[in-house]
């Protein structure tokens, strides 16, 4: 058997996705206990039940919340959340897709394929990011 | 680029791993279901918003249903709590020996947190 190529340690693409994906990571629990304990603030345990809270930590939308007893969306609703829904679309969709591909690269061979993987992945995670930045900004 | 495996389906279902292993292949899992179907919520959201289309109703739909719901709640709570495992082993290296014992502490948490969201969810559904 031919010894493999292993890439050079040090400052490459797939190390700085390593880093990526551990620094998105830990960055996605702080703003999930943002949140959550900014919800809790704002009176969720009067407003909602439990499936609503756990959609608003999860992403800090006001549609999220509309359905429940909420007196007032107007805290719920502004720029800090607004500022708190972008970074997590940004790094919910890049640890994301980045994870996706990864898994499909395991299943990948050939280097045709795997350029025409990443530009595909590469497109529909600029779309996903265009919906949700449109999305956050207008809701 | 990985090494090409070739392992028969009968040897990869003998493998052992324990739960390292099975934390592995949940976190796929979830991270799969995660991005395919969270991926397809906000482009569905975008669609009700400016393409007016059923297709994002339908979706949206499905996706606000208890069980999807119960499903994608388990992802995102199992993919964060194993997620914090692997970067804290990352971090601190030394704290692989105690691997096993890591897996005991994850499902400590992640059960209960998920069985009483998940059992205070299906009782409010229930009573309407």
């Amino acid at each position: 058997m031919k010894p493999r190529k292993v890439p050079t340690p040090g400052w490459n693409f797939e190390y700085l996705m390593w880093l990526f994906t551990r620094i998105s990571g830990a960055a996605m629990l702080l703003l999930a206990l943002i949140g959550f304990v900014g919800a809790l603030i704002m009176g969720a345990r009067y407003h909602m039940d439990l499936g609503t809270l756990m959609r608003w930590t999860f992403f800090p939308n006001p549609n999220h919340v509309l359905n429940s007893d909420i007196p007032d969306i107007a805290p719920w609703a502004n720029a800090y959340w607004q500022i708190m829904q972008l970074l997590l679309v940004f790094f919910g969709a890049t640890h994301g897709f980045n994870g996706l591909r990864l898994v499909l690269e395991e299943y990948i061979h050939s280097w045709g394929w795997q350029l025409a993987l990443r530009l595909v992945l590469m497109i529909l995670w600029l779309i996903t990011l265009g919906a949700g930045f449109f999305l956050v900004l207008t809701s | 680029m990985t090494l090409p495996r070739r392992v028969p389906l009968g040897a990869a279902l003998r493998y052992r791993g324990g739960g390292p292993m099975w934390a592995w292949i949940l976190h796929r899992i979830s991270g799969l279901g995660m991005i395919l179907f969270i991926a397809g919520h906000v482009l569905a959201g975008f669609g009700i918003q400016q393409l007016g289309g059923d297709w994002a109703i339908w979706y949206n739909t499905i996706y606000e249903s208890l069980y999807f719901q119960l499903f994608i709640y388990f992802c995102v709570i199992f993919h964060a709590v194993n997620g914090a495992r692997i970067i804290i082993l990352d971090t601190w290296p030394a704290l692989i020996k105690f691997q096993r014992e890591f897996i005991w502490l994850e499902w400590a948490i992640v059960l209960p947190v998920y069985a009483l969201t998940a059992w205070i969810m299906i009782q409010r559904s229930l009573g309407g």
